[in-house]
């Protein structure tokens, strides 16, 4: 899962890359990635788990302690950023407030050289393309947060460029307006088939946007996958926690087959998948995504159940959580539809079922 | 009847926080108005006053009227003028007169002096004969006969010229004009100017040394706005010691730089760079390498200040979007910097074009500015009306400047 099968569809290839910005500790350690022809990848993670810095080295704008960056199966580590002809969208967008919408669109047709005619002709179209017709002549202080956003996106395009690096767009926008750019991003690259390396510390966009996910924690990769797998199969402890909620359960592996059993502080022995091959004996974590949790009606049978004690319940619209406590486990919540309706009082005994195959045990 | 009453709560309010904040204010305003506007309006009347020939002579001044100095001056003149001088009780009036046309004209404070006394004089022969003789049968040959040279038209005419109470004279003389017999307005004769050339002098030595600053400035400015916050203000005070440090001892130390036995010069000899020491001293180097220096801090600080409000993911855009570095940098972060680039320069020029304690010291008498001038007339030659003159022309010219910027600078920042 780290290190990804060698495609022939890979723009660009990250090769044991290392970076280090004090000498004593990685900023980013043993990348390797690829990112494939034409999709949506996302770099995934929290501050300072070196997203950010791989995203710049690709750019140019740091450099490689050791290991070697390909696109298109030449190496650019050597490349100097204004001749690597990527688009990048900054955080802060960066458009050029001395110049206008026009001006910040048309720039780095001018630098290429292009024709004054052939400039605009292209400047109208990206502007277009992210529909801000007829706002070419405004001064970027005199647009909304979402239309800033827009006009960034049309200057890293309007070079049609291959790749198309985007440093956390949408981070300064409210949640709304977030939502709405995220559809669009989405559409503008099922329109252009460019390929997008996007960086967000943000789980949600990250789920939404991409075709692929790179999820970094501390300088290293944890999992490059679809949102789906990602979700379903995280491949450690930390990428089950990070993208998406979790419950988690300690316990110790009591058997490391197939399927693996955990037993669980307070009693009890619960089946599930032994993702890290983890010895029997070996303290564990077991992770499960709570809507895969069922509340068992009095009575009702099922395997690989728990005993926990309602405590209370939260109404949040769409679902009820509830939680649960375990004995020698923090509490957890579990999500009931509406028709479970009346919840549990607090202090009833109920039974969860955890079922075998969504509960990954991790060590 | 409410709303009334609300309007009048409201109005008494309303005066109480602008009288408090004219309380406020007050203090600066008054020190202001003491030690800034007030000096300057001195300078300005005193650029034109002339108030020594209209008070001591009022009826020699009356009799001149209307003579326009092609002939000898008519009679009256003669009998007014010992009317005139005679009135004067004070020494230190007579002086001042004296003084004032010994400016116009050489050798008139000797022949005001010699005359007055005479005139005074209790039992002189020319004192009884000038007062007896009645005005219409001439006075003219006492006065003679105390001093011939009252025979001579020029004298009369610096009296004729001064008898306004106001003169443009100090002023046009300031930028090399002058009126001539008739009063219109006439060039200096060449052998005479001077003051144009130092205008421009001090005019071309304010610009060299803007431009070394903003030179050697814009780059520094640039690298402390990238440091980190905290590495950028440890730097700075480096910039900030010459700062506080006495421009006298600054200037020792170039002249012990700088002259021909000097480190600079023995540097450059030992690495045989020069064949001879140059002459780095009391010539037009310098006084531009002294005023650098010295000015350096205030091109530096208004530069540093605007860089680093200029993020710079602009310059990582620019590159990104194919610019070569140094492109970019002037395509985003010099048009970016303007506002910097021209209050540093303001603040460097203006200020370069009052500089008198370092040309002095470290230039030649070819590198002497306008403000060596004001302090020749102030200190030497006691001639205020010119001292204030030339200051005035300096002022004129800071104003200008500031025009001029402003309006450059509301088209450069226009939105």
């Amino acid at each position: 899962m780290t290190s990804p099968a060698r495609s022939t569809d890979a723009l660009v290839v990250f090769s044991r890359v290392h970076k280090s910005y004090d000498g004593t500790s990685f900023a980013v350690r043993g990348l390797d990635l690829h990112v494939r022809r034409g999709e949506f990848l996302t770099l995934l993670g929290p501050s300072g788990s070196g997203k950010t810095t791989t995203l710049m080295m690709l750019a140019g704008f740091e450099t490689p302690g050791s290991g070697e960056i390909l696109f298109e199966g030449r190496p650019i580590t050597g490349t100097p950023p204004h001749r690597r002809n990527f688009g990048m969208v900054f955080q802060n967008y960066a458009l050029f407030p001395h110049l206008t919408v026009g001006g910040n669109v048309c720039y780095p047709l001018e630098v290429r050289g292009v024709p004054r005619a052939e400039r605009e002709r292209r400047a109208a179209q990206a502007l277009a393309m992210v529909r801000l017709e007829g706002l070419s002549s405004r001064r970027p202080d005199q647009l909304s947060g979402g239309q800033r956003q827009r006009v960034a996106l049309a200057r890293a395009l309007v070079f049609e460029p291959p790749l198309v690096l985007m440093d956390e767009p949408l981070g300064a926008l409210d949640k709304q307006l977030r939502e709405h750019m995220q559809v669009e991003l989405r559409e503008l690259h099922r329109r252009l088939g460019t390929t997008f390396l996007y960086v967000t510390h943000d789980q949600g966009e990250a789920l939404t946007l991409s075709d692929r996910v790179a999820v970094f924690a501390g300088g290293e990769l944890q999992q490059v996958d679809t949102p789906e797998a990602l979700y379903e199969q995280p491949a450690n402890r930390f990428v089950a926690g990070f993208v998406g909620d979790a419950v988690t359960l300690a316990g110790t592996l009591a058997d490391s087959g197939e399927p693996a059993r955990v037993a669980l502080p307070g009693g009890g022995v619960l089946e599930g998948v032994n993702v890290q091959a983890a010895a029997a004996g070996t303290p564990v974590l077991a992770c499960i995504r709570p809507e895969r949790i069922g509340l068992l009606a009095p009575g009702a049978a099922a395997a690989n159940t728990v005993a926990a004690t309602a405590l209370d319940a939260t109404y949040l619209g769409d679902h009820v959580r509830l939680r649960c406590a375990l004995p020698g486990q923090e509490p957890i919540g579990v999500p009931l539809p509406l028709a479970a309706l009346p919840a549990p009082p607090h202090g009833t005994p109920v039974r969860l079922e955890l079922p075998a195959r969504h509960l990954r045990l991790y060590a | 009847m409410e709303a009334g009453a609300l309007r009048e709560a409201l109005r008494r309010e309303s005066r109480a926080r602008t009288l408090r904040a004219l309380a406020l204010a007050a203090p600066l305003a008054l020190f202001l108005l003491l030690t800034f506007l007030v000096p300057i309006g001195a300078l300005l009347v005193r650029a034109v006053d002339n108030p020594e020939v209209a008070r001591a002579l009022p009826r020699t001044v009356e009799a001149l009227r209307g003579w326009r100095g092609e002939a000898a001056p008519p009679e009256p003149a003669f009998a007014a003028l010992a009317g005139d001088l005679s009135a004067i009780d004070d020494q230190a009036e007579a002086g001042a007169l004296a003084r004032r046309l010994n400016s116009d004209a050489s050798g008139a404070r000797s022949l005001v002096m010699a005359t007055w006394r005479a005139l005074r004089a209790p039992a002189s022969e020319g004192n009884a004969a000038v007062q007896a003789a009645p005005p219409a049968a001439g006075a003219r040959a006492p006065l003679l006969a105390i001093d011939p040279r009252w025979g001579e038209p020029r004298f009369w005419e610096v009296i004729a010229r001064n008898g306004a109470r106001w003169t443009p004279d100090y002023l046009l003389a300031a930028v090399d004009l002058r009126r001539d017999a008739g009063g219109a307005i006439a060039a200096m004769p060449p052998e005479q100017t001077v003051f144009r050339a130092i205008l421009w002098r001090t005019l071309g030595i304010a610009a060299a040394v803007t431009l070394g600053c903003l030179l050697l400035g814009y780059p520094l400015a640039w690298w402390l706005a990238t440091l980190p916050a905290r590495t950028a203000s440890r730097v700075l005070i480096l910039v900030l010691v010459p700062f506080w440090t006495s421009i006298l001892v600054r200037v020792a130390g170039w002249i012990v730089l700088l002259q021909s036995g000097g480190l600079v010069n023995q540097g450059l000899l030992a690495a045989g760079l020069v064949e001879a020491p140059l002459a780095l001293l009391f010539n037009r180097t310098g006084v531009i390498v002294a005023m650098v220096h010295i000015l350096l801090p205030f091109m530096i600080l208004p530069l540093y200040s605007v860089m680093r409000a200029v993020p710079p993911d602009y310059l990582r855009a620019a590159v990104s979007l194919g610019s070569h570095p140094l492109q970019a940098f002037r395509r985003t972060v010099v048009p970016l910097t303007w506002p910097g680039i021209g209050t540093g320069c303001l603040l460097v020029f203006i200020l370069a074009l009052g500089y008198y304690v370092t040309p002095a010291l470290v230039g030649g008498p070819s590198d002497q500015m306008l403000s060596y001038s004001v302090a020749q007339y102030a200190n030497v030659n006691l001639n205020w009306g010119m001292a204030c003159a030339l200051g005035t022309v300096l002022l004129a010219v800071t104003l200008v400047l500031y025009g001029l910027y402003r309006r450059l600078g509301r088209a450069e920042l226009a939105p």
